[in-house]
């Protein structure tokens, strides 16, 4: 149950639209399921009332979305922000990739969203629509005929049970109070894996990442990828290669896309939401932000605007590269 | 396609030795892009390089492979053959089977299979390569001294020896800097007024040499050869061109309570005043901040009292504009505060100085007329503490103090207790040190005449309190030799402050792009080989900008600064280095990840209009690199996410190549 | 010699400036090393993309190394403190994914020091012979 109603939301959109500090909103509307939230922009206020949504299936981090928006026209478009896209919305920032002044941003308090793959664990698959009520979530299925009451607090995606900051990094306006950033176990994860034998570790990955159908999601999704061409995708590159042919070329592909954004993941957690195969990429970004944390001192990527990422700056007192296994099995 | 032709070197019996050169050219042959392979005894012969001449004109070759010594040996060589054929010398490659084959490889089958893997390396390279051409841009024969103290002018003197016009920008009235302030210099005691004041005097004749002095830099822009620069030149009230320097102004003016910044504050000056007799240019100016005048428009006696009327109140700051080819360094230091220090108790006594307060009290033309007497009551110190290292490598308290050694302390704490015991020899003088560090033509000798000829009271240890009881100072202090703890009554406590750089440094190293160390010190190109180099092309470091340094020592570097400097500006053209970065505007990101690594500066970012499909147009802000600037070491195309940074000559498509023909 | 004998393939990538100057030392001073290593010159360690070192994994190469400028005696000044930070999360990566540690290293080696050149192949080479072929990095498609 999130603490800010959708009806605050619409009224907040249609009053900025109406009094013309924006002529576009970007929100979420329904998809295909009631579940399946996405990402949508709005141009007038009827659309907002009819159409807007906002509720535990609001997980889309939207900032990304500002590169391709605030190049489409003069005018200026609000955008609804959780505490968590803050910090990739500042990290956009620090790297140019959007026009500040065409954004008008509103932080939103955020509960937390829901993992739909948690609740089909739960509630089974076939689900024809989900109801917040309170702090439940009531699933009908088409199997069943009365709906299951399901904690919402038991399905969080995995990002929000270790969620890092209630704290808005940015915004214009908030809505509701402002939140605090949070200790979180988010690399109880890394570390459980760092502790394993090397030959664990390969046998984990493996088993992950031969999974991989090089649908690009994580990629397309991640706010840190806004490359205008991915190496990916550019045969001049030395790693085109768009389809998953083996064990290895998953793996060249995840390390060079974890590498790529090491230093500029804000942790959103975005590529472990959308990937289809349920892959926990997010492992692989905290694994550098971690190595970051303990090597180089703490840095929150997108906490600050213009602040330097770690892989672009050095001390001259620096681990070496040989020391970094020292104290570790 | 790429027509290749590979050249196997023998090398005498140095590669034949060991690899089997004519297996080597054999199987290169058949190679992708290969057209002509042979094998030759000496392939760097005048014999060798016409078997490479012909086979470029037989063959039309576009691109060769030498298998032969390491390429830091001929590469340019080869470069040089091919070009005399009219071949594009960056169509060379060299496959290193010496040096890195055939000398560490004893066994034939090994070193063979090595070879022909290296040389099918430096093939699958040489099919991507593309013709380069060194970039030119011109050079504008003027330079910039920033600064005007010993180093900016010796600097600006030698330039102009050479013929090319040269501007120092001085932010106070007049040049001189610290030396001018200086009584006499270690080790041979002469005075600094009179070896000095020449130097600045040749600098204002010069006909090559224009002083911009109570002036700044406001603003730089460019690269090597062709800097932009913006100087302030700040509104000094005074027309400089009608300006006799006669001082009849700095005699009337009715504001006598303005302190003196050149005597350290320990005298007073007028609100128009020249900071020394021997000021140059010998100009007056008009200290806004307490001139009755400009502050509430009520006195104009110095206008009045001005015959050549120079006086001009509404005098205002002025922007010049200039283009030079190099940019010099030289801002000097200053002897850092000594706020922080309570247990010296700097605040609370008069008869506590600095070590730079001293220099002026025994000057000539100081605040006492050159006579030793206390600041808070003209009397005669009879016993004086010098105390070393006053800030200066301090771990610890990096808080108030300084980690480095300030260099110059040990020297001049020994000229000060020799000069005092000379003048003044019923004196009792002590030095408290760390250590004594007098590496240096004839200092170590001198610092022994201080002991045992002037009877110097040198004691080991580091002073621990002084604290003002009467009209004495009572100094604490260890002696660590004698282990011991002393009490001394003194009458003038001397604090060997630490240097630091001048604080107009750090904002003009961002104008610069120069790159600055932890303590604000400019940084050099390469510490042991390049060091009056800034990383930056086109700028050079004079003086204490880089690093405490004594006069001798500074004249050295600003005379090596000049030489730098004259270097360039001798040339026409700068000739660039073809093998830098570039980007591939269609596919950056605008993210500042390369402008961050790159050590040069060589990157700037653009808003740049792009047509988009349906006839539309797209502003994207895209990496420019400067190829003046960048020296290709390649930083840029790592930190690019997105790939659209690449490195001529070392492509990364020609090093996959490479890794490729190596791992097959 | 046994024409069956397993033979590791190694990279190496030396800065042109030191390390590649210090191969070069090794060699005028005949100081052997095994010929499985093939040395790619480039002008400074930081020009060495992650992505040329799985390039070199995939094909099968069963060890990379990146030999450059001793930190602080960078041509470039600041080059390998890049690399050296880059390398250190790369290989903490890799050591995360389950890839033998001694498959990579860095090393700084000046354009004096042609003993150690040797040296840290020699070392290198035995504890990449000792680990055997690569199979956990290479790609089948790739190998012959």
């Amino acid at each position: 149950m999130q603490k800010v109603m959708r009806d605050v939301l619409v009224e907040k959109a249609v009053s900025l639209l109406s009094d013309g500090t924006v002529d576009r909103v970007l929100g979420w509307k329904r998809g295909e399921f009631s579940y399946d939230i996405t990402p949508a922009v709005f141009e007038s206020a009827d659309k907002i009332r009819d159409d807007f949504v906002w509720n535990e299936f609001c997980g889309a981090n939207f900032s990304k979305y500002l590169v391709a928006q605030t190049k489409k026209t003069e005018g200026k478009l609000l955008v609804f922000l959780k505490p968590c896209d803050t910090y990739s919305f500042n990290q956009l920032l620090t790297e140019h990739r959007f026009d500040r002044e065409k954004v008008y941003a509103v932080g939103i308090p955020c509960e937390g969203m829901a993992d739909i793959a948690k609740l089909k664990a739960i509630a089974g698959d076939g689900i024809s629509s989900v109801e917040s009520d309170g702090g439940k979530l009531c699933v009908t299925t088409v199997y069943e005929d009365a709906p299951v009451a399901v904690d919402a607090g038991e399905v969080l995606l995995e990002r929000c049970v270790n969620c890092k900051s209630k704290k808005h990094a940015a915004y214009d306006e908030l809505i509701g109070e402002e939140g605090e950033v949070l200790e979180s176990g988010r690399f109880d994860e890394v570390e459980k894996l760092e502790k394993m034998t090397a030959d664990e570790r390969f046998a984990f990955w493996q088993n992950e990442l031969s999974r991989c159908i090089r649908c690009n999601a994580c990629r397309d999704v991640c706010p840190a990828c806004t490359c205008e061409k991915c190496v990916f995708n550019n045969p001049a590159s030395g790693a085109e290669n768009k389809a998953a042919a083996n064990s290895f070329e998953e793996k060249m592909f995840h390390i060079i896309r974890a590498f790529h954004v090491a230093g500029r993941c804000t942790d959103c957690g975005e590529c472990s939401r959308v990937c289809p195969q349920r892959i926990p990429l997010h492992l692989l970004n905290r694994k550098f932000i971690k190595d970051i944390d303990s090597f180089y001192g703490e840095y929150q990527a997108g906490a600050e605007v213009g602040s330097r990422a770690p892989l672009v700056s050095y001390t001259k007192e620096d681990i070496e590269p040989s020391e970094v296994f020292d104290g570790r099995e | 396609m790429q027509r290749i032709g590979v050249f196997v070197c023998w090398c005498g019996s140095n590669i034949a030795g060991t690899v089997d050169v004519q297996a080597v050219s054999e199987a290169l042959k058949s190679e992708p892009g290969v057209v002509f392979s042979t094998n030759y005894q000496y392939m760097c012969s005048q014999a060798g390089q016409n078997i490479i001449r012909d086979a470029i004109a037989e063959h039309g070759l576009t691109g060769i492979v030498v298998c032969s010594c390491s390429p830091r040996m001929h590469e340019a060589t080869f470069r040089k053959t091919a070009a005399a054929a009219g071949l594009n010398p960056y169509m060379v490659e060299i496959a290193n089977i010496r040096e890195q084959c055939s000398w560490v490889h004893k066994d034939m089958p090994v070193g063979t299979e090595k070879a022909i893997i290296l040389g099918k390396a430096a093939v699958a390279k040489v099919n991507l390569n593309t013709p380069l051409t060194p970039g030119e841009t011109p050079v504008t024969k003027r330079a910039l001294v920033i600064g005007g103290g010993i180093a900016g002018i010796q600097t600006a003197l030698d330039i102009a020896d050479a013929g090319f016009p040269v501007d120092i920008v001085e932010k106070k009235p007049t040049i001189g800097g610290k030396m001018a302030q200086l009584d006499k210099t270690f080790p041979t005691l002469d005075c600094a007024a009179c070896i000095l004041t020449p130097k600045m005097v040749d600098a204002a004749q010069n006909e090559k040499i224009r002083i911009f002095s109570y002036s700044e830099v406001a603003e730089v822009s460019g690269f090597v050869g062709n800097f932009d620069v913006k100087i302030k030149k700040k509104a000094r009230f005074v027309r400089e061109e009608l300006c006799t320097g006669c001082g009849a102004c700095t005699e009337k003016c009715p504001q006598k309570k303005v302190p003196n910044e050149f005597n350290l504050g320990m005298d007073n000056r007028r609100a128009i005043y020249i900071p020394f007799a021997q000021a140059v240019p010998k100009v007056a100016t008009i200290d806004a901040d307490y001139c009755n005048m400009l502050k509430n428009g009520k006195c104009g006696v110095c206008a009045k009292v001005c015959a050549a009327g120079a006086i001009d109140y509404k005098q205002k700051d002025e922007l010049i504009e200039e283009k030079y080819g190099a940019i010099v360094v030289a801002t000097g230091f200053n002897p850092i505060s000594m706020e922080k220090f309570d247990e010296f108790a700097y605040n609370q006594s008069k008869d506590v100085i600095t070590s730079l307060e001293f220099e002026r009290l025994t000057n000539a033309a100081g605040p006492t007329a050159g006579k030793l007497l206390r600041p808070s009551d003209g009397k005669h110190p009879r016993t004086i503490v010098f105390v070393q290292c006053v800030g200066s490598r301090c771990a610890s308290c990096s808080e108030k103090g300084k980690e480095y050694c300030s260099k110059i302390c040990c020297m001049y704490t020994a000229k000060h207790a020799m000069l005092t015991r000379d003048k003044y020899p019923d004196t009792d003088v002590y030095v408290f040190y760390i250590d004594v560090r007098t590496p240096g033509k004839n200092f170590d000798e001198f610092y022994r005449r201080a002991v045992e000829e002037y009877g110097v009271h040198y004691i080991k240890g580091m002073v621990g309190k002084v604290s003002p009881e009467g009209d004495k100072l009572r100094v604490q202090a260890s002696d660590l030799i004698a282990g011991k703890q002393l009490h001394i009554d003194a009458d003038l406590v001397v604090l060997a402050a630490a240097i630091e750089p001048d604080k107009s440094a750090r904002p003009l190293a961002t104008m610069l792009t120069a790159s600055m160390d932890t303590n604000d010190f400019f940084t050099e190109a390469h510490p042991k080989l390049r060091p009056v180099e800034s990383p930056t092309a086109g700028v050079f470091l004079s003086g204490a900008c880089q690093g405490p340094k004594d006069i001798p020592e500074t004249v050295a570097q600003a005379g090596a600064a000049a030489s730098k400097v004259i270097g360039l500006l001798a040339k026409d053209k700068l000739t660039g280095n073809p093998c830098i970065a570039h980007s591939d505007e269609m596919m950056c990101n605008g993210c500042s990840s390369c402008e961050n690594v790159c050590p040069y500066g060589a990157i700037t970012y653009i808003d740049k209009e792009f047509r988009m499909p349906n006839r539309t147009v797209a502003v994207r802000r895209v990496a420019q690199v400067n190829p003046a600037v960048c020296q290709g070491c390649g930083a840029c195309t790592v930190a690019c996410p997105s790939g659209a940074m690449d490195l001529r000559g070392f492509a990364s498509g020609q090093i996959i190549a490479e890794v490729d023909a190596i791992c097959k | 010699m046994q024409m069956n004998e397993y033979k590791p393939l190694i990279v190496a990538f030396c800065c042109n400036w030191c390390s590649y100057a210090g191969a070069d030392l090794a060699g005028n001073n005949r100081l052997s090393y095994p010929a499985d290593v093939k040395i790619i010159r480039v002008p400074c360690s930081c020009r060495v993309n992650p992505m040329f070192i799985l390039r070199a994994f995939q094909r099968g190469a069963d060890g990379v190394i990146i030999c450059g400028c001793h930190p602080g005696d960078c041509h470039y000044t600041s080059g390998n403190y890049y690399t050296r930070r880059r390398m250190a999360l790369l290989f903490s990566m890799l050591d995360y994914l389950g890839i033998e540690r001694e498959r990579t290293r860095v090393e700084w080696v000046s354009a004096a020091e042609g003993a150690k050149f040797a040296a840290t192949m020699n070392d290198f080479a035995e504890k990449v012979a000792a680990l055997g072929e690569n199979k956990r990095l290479e790609d089948l498609r790739c190998k012959k």
